[in-house]
């Protein structure tokens, strides 16, 4: 018939089915082997460092899964053997130095935190002599400059995101969404550098929790309008046109139709980049500039933050007393971000529109 | 090289639900048997434990024998990446590798396998292709990406890639379903031609395609609403199209049901 | 476009001049945010450049090649080059060890773990990509630092012979740029991970069934079906990443001690970067120093920009390409 049958069979593949395979419980066995060498090698040598411990016995697991399924079952068997075990060793090495993050942060800072720590602030407090002082005035000034940087970046990064999407078309749209890609790429010190030397050298303005949210502010924008214009366009355009056959001006139509469909993403989107702001350290640590009393103004004068409280307790304190209360201020800190986070992420699952997910 | 199929006392689950209940038949060599029936009734499934590619979804698993010969696919010992080089697969949507080129998807089996010397993929690329009735419209461009063909030959590629490899047996899951008609008249040619060398097995939706291929034909059926699918009766094409034996399959080929 | 709106054809005269005033202002309003944007950015850009300039016009040294930095001093001199080759490498030393692992780890979700496992981690590496970075850098100099001192002399010891893991003096900390590297690996591993994840998961089911029905063991349909499909989804990944280790501040600046040599020695303490070096020295800068360090911060941002660029021509072409292939 046609050519299958001139042409003789090439390459001999084995034709066997069966093949020799390492026992089930081969993989548990050179894991539990392999850290037991790990650590004997560990103990003997006397390496004092249990990172060493870990990389061992990382090593003998790789060699020995490759080895045992050579030897057993195969070139290709011990390839797909070998790569098994490296994804573990993979997901190890992440897992070990998270939960060591995330596990000492809560030790340390459970340690650091009670009512006073939590209600009072620095003022006469001593740092590097006395464990006492709070971080009182570093919770309201954080809230409130957050809170102030939302309210800046919030309204203009969703009404761009609405231009772009629902207007954008021609040359200025294309320029606005290239330059938001070029701002979500600024380093946060240069944000800072930028309000620093223009609003408060060249305008003159003093230290304040305000300046430290207008830089919040530029690095907050960008992303609610990456997050907000991805949840309109999930938008489907028969709503709009649903509604423009009803006679509804575009302007209601957007208000009342469009931005009510995906208001769980772009809250989602919101609060997301609110929690990325809280973290930021570099623009608050020029701008704010740190106070030890409750300034509950955030117009006039230095403030504190809880990420340029942790920075100072740590560089300019640095001691036990110092650490001691960085650590509790991270823990408060971090527990507010995983906060933001987890209701943004509750949100987005409760109110997700048509597509997302 | 072609094999002979025998499936006895076979079930195949997804988690705690049965797909497939108790099916037992026997697929000749150098034939082709096609499957047909309802949607939903485990066709699909039944095809996909024949090479062991029913397992590959998380939570499924099969219970039963089935033999290739004198070898039992499912029994210990026997490693399934084996089983699926001997038993090739052709599916529903043509899927050549998106980041291959012509060349390169025909070879991917023998590369895996361990085949490095050019000269032999050069002949099997040529003979594949030629048994795949794909030579003469692509020789001239193989380091070309195979997703730049048209439907019917991305198809034929698969085909071609799949018996690169020289399987006993070549399983297609519906492979026309997602080509225009000229394209699946080619296929069906193509079918006629491969039955030659290996043990052929297509699952159909189109009962004409099914009188025009195949050899035998097993009709399935739904035990009932969200019971497992069963094998109604496997015969001879022509008897099952004229003359069969269960009223079930009779209402399902009269377009009664289904 | 405003006045294609169907409410015009059949609108009543008061409510369609309501309509139309309403849809103007609207449009004007949005349209004044994204002008608010570009004029922001255009501020910053014109800006750093002017006060850079104004910089590098009092600048005794040379800007690029310089390692000091004392642009306040009598006779002002400053340049990047330490800062540019400490920025580099860390970045280098963390990409080279995040980007394996993340890529590891996404495989582990998407591919190997029990979904039992898989979805609950994917959560957990989610949530972690929202550590501030404080943290970390408190973590890293109080936790990781004091923990890295057996490895650090482990490596001078075993590939010493390297020249860049020779240590001059033992027994310093090591809040080296090995360091910082280690930790910023840490830091960028949930962002890429994230990424990559989700471009794993859309590799299309029938792609990695064709592997498989070929005969293909788990790592070889991996390999034939999954890598090739997310190569550029793992390009763009690594290059967030390297955005975000480039311009990353507290962390370093808690970590690293800083001085301004430039040593391959990588396990030497010392070096700097771009945004470290800004954190630390804009509280005492005067004006020209100011400057300077806005000059640093120019250069640090056209760096972020390059790298943020190349990831995007990646992830474009990446999307002509798919539409090809569908």
């Amino acid at each position: 018939m046609t050519a299958i049958d001139t042409v003789a069979a090439a390459p001999q593949l084995s034709r066997r089915l069966t093949a020799a395979r390492l026992p089930r419980w081969a993989p548990a066995a050179i894991t539990v082997g392999s850290i037991a060498v790990g650590c004997a090698v560990g103990a003997v040598a006397g390496l004092e460092s249990h990172l060493q411990w870990g990389l061992i016995s990382a090593l003998v697991f790789l060699v020995a899964s490759y080895t045992a399924s050579a030897t057993v079952e195969g070139r290709r068997q011990a390839k797909d053997r070998f790569a098994t075990s490296l994804v573990w060793v993979a997901f190890i090495c992440a897992v070990v130095p998270l939960v060591s993050l995330t596990f000492y942060t809560v030790q340390q800072g459970l340690g650091a935190i009670s009512p006073e720590f939590l209600s009072h602030s620095m003022k006469g407090v001593v740092g590097t002599l006395s464990p006492d002082g709070g971080i009182y005035h570093a919770i309201i000034g954080t809230i409130e400059q957050v809170l102030l940087a939302t309210l800046i970046a919030a309204p203009i990064g969703l009404l761009t995101a609405v231009y772009l999407v629902e207007y954008g078309r021609g040359r200025l749209a294309k320029a606005v969404t290239f330059f938001v890609d070029v701002m979500t790429g600024i380093p946060s010190v240069v944000a800072g550098l930028f309000i620093l030397s223009l609003w408060n050298i060249l305008l003159g303005f003093e230290y304040s929790g305000f300046s430290g949210s207008l830089a919040l502010a530029i690095l907050m924008m960008p992303v609610v309008v990456r997050s907000t214009e991805e949840m309109l366009k999930l938008v489907p355009n028969e709503l709009r046109e649903a509604s423009y056959a009803l006679g509804v001006p575009r302007w209601k139509t957007i208000l009342r139709i469009v931005l009510p469909t995906a208001i769980g993403g772009i809250t989602t989107g919101v609060m997301l980049a609110v929690a990325r702001i809280t973290g930021e350290t570099a623009p608050v640590m020029m701008l704010v500039f740190g106070a030890d009393f409750i300034n509950s103004d955030p117009f006039n004068g230095p403030q504190q933050s809880l990420p340029l409280y942790i920075w100072q307790q740590y560089s300019q304190v640095n001691n036990e007393f110092g650490y001691s209360r960085a650590w509790g201020a991270a823990l408060v800190l971090i527990a507010f971000v995983m906060g933001l986070n987890l209701i943004a992420r509750g949100i987005a699952r409760w109110r997700s529109p048509k597509g997302g997910r | 090289m072609a094999k002979r199929i025998d499936v006895s006392g076979l079930s195949a689950y997804y988690g705690s639900t049965r797909a497939i209940e108790d099916i037992s038949m026997t697929i000749e060599p150098r034939s082709v048997t096609a499957f047909i029936g309802p949607s939903g009734c485990g066709k699909s499934t039944f095809l996909r434990t024949l090479n062991r590619m029913h397992e590959v979804i998380p939570g499924a698993r099969v219970e039963g024998k089935v033999m290739l010969d004198d070898e039992n696919l499912y029994g210990a010992n026997v490693d399934p990446v084996a089983v699926r080089r001997s038993v090739g697969m052709v599916f529903q949507r043509p899927n050549p590798f998106p980041t291959m080129s012509i060349y390169d998807n025909v070879v991917a089996g023998l590369k895996l396998a361990g085949v490095k010397k050019k000269s032999v993929l050069d002949g099997v690329v040529e003979k594949s292709l030629q048994g795949a009735n794909l030579w003469n419209e692509v020789k001239d461009r193989l380091n070309k990406p195979g997703a730049g063909l048209s439907g019917g030959q991305q198809q034929r590629l698969c085909i071609a890639r799949a018996i690169a490899v020289e399987p006993e047996v070549l399983l297609m899951d519906e492979p026309c379903s997602a080509l225009d008609p000229i394209s699946t008249l080619a296929i069906e040619d193509l079918i006629g031609e491969l039955k030659s060398q290996f043990t052929i097995v297509i699952v159909t939706h189109n009962m004409q395609q099914a009188a025009r291929v195949s050899d035998r034909t097993a009709f399935f059926n739904l035990a009932g609403v969200g019971q497992p699918g069963k094998l109604i009766e496997l015969d001879d094409t022509q008897r099952i199209f004229s003359n069969p034996s269960v009223q079930a399959t009779e209402d399902y080929i009269s377009g009664r049901f289904g | 476009m405003t006045s294609a709106s169907p409410a015009d054809a059949r609108g009543r005269t008061p409510r369609r001049r309501d309509s139309r005033r309403g849809d103007s202002i609207f449009f004007n309003l949005s349209r004044g945010a994204g002008v608010l944007l570009l004029v922001v950015m255009a501020a910053i850009a014109g800006f750093l450049t002017y006060r850079s300039a104004l910089a590098l016009g009092k600048n005794e040294g040379n800007f690029l090649t310089t390692f000091e930095w004392t642009p306040d001093a009598a006779k002002p001199v400053f340049g990047i080059a330490v800062l540019t080759f400490g920025t580099l490498v860390s970045a280098l030393i963390a990409m080279i060890i995040a980007v394996p692992i993340a890529v590891g780890i996404a495989l582990f979700i998407s591919h190997y773990a029990p979904r039992r496992i898989a979805q609950p981690f994917a959560y957990l590496v989610d949530l972690l990509a929202a550590v501030p970075s404080i943290v970390y850098g408190l973590w890293g100099v109080l936790f990781l630092v004091p923990h890295m001192g057996g490895l650090t002399s482990w490596m001078d010891q075993y590939l010493g012979w390297t020249y860049i893991f020779s240590q001059s003096s033992s027994g310093v900390p090591p809040r080296n740029l090995f360091t910082v590297g280690i930790l910023l690996a840490i830091m960028v591993l949930p962002i890429i991970t994230a990424v990559t994840r989700e471009v794993f998961r859309q590799v299309p089911r029938m792609h990695e069934e064709a592997a498989l029905a070929l005969g293909a063991t788990r790592w070889e349909m991996i390999r034939t079906a999954v890598l090739p499909f997310g190569r550029p989804g793992i390009i763009s990944a690594s290059m967030l990443g390297l955005g975000r280790a480039l311009g990353e501040t507290i962390a370093v600046a808690t970590v690293l001690s800083t001085n301004s040599k430039l040593t391959l020695h990588l396990l030497d303490p010392g070096g700097g970067t771009f945004a470290e070096n800004i954190a630390l020295k804009f509280n005492e800068a005067q004006p020209l120093g100011r400057d300077a360090l806005m000059a640093s911060g120019l250069v640090l941002f056209v760096i972020t920009l390059l790298v943020n660029g190349a990831a995007r021509v990646i992830i474009a072409r990446r999307k002509e390409y798919s539409g090809a292939a569908a």
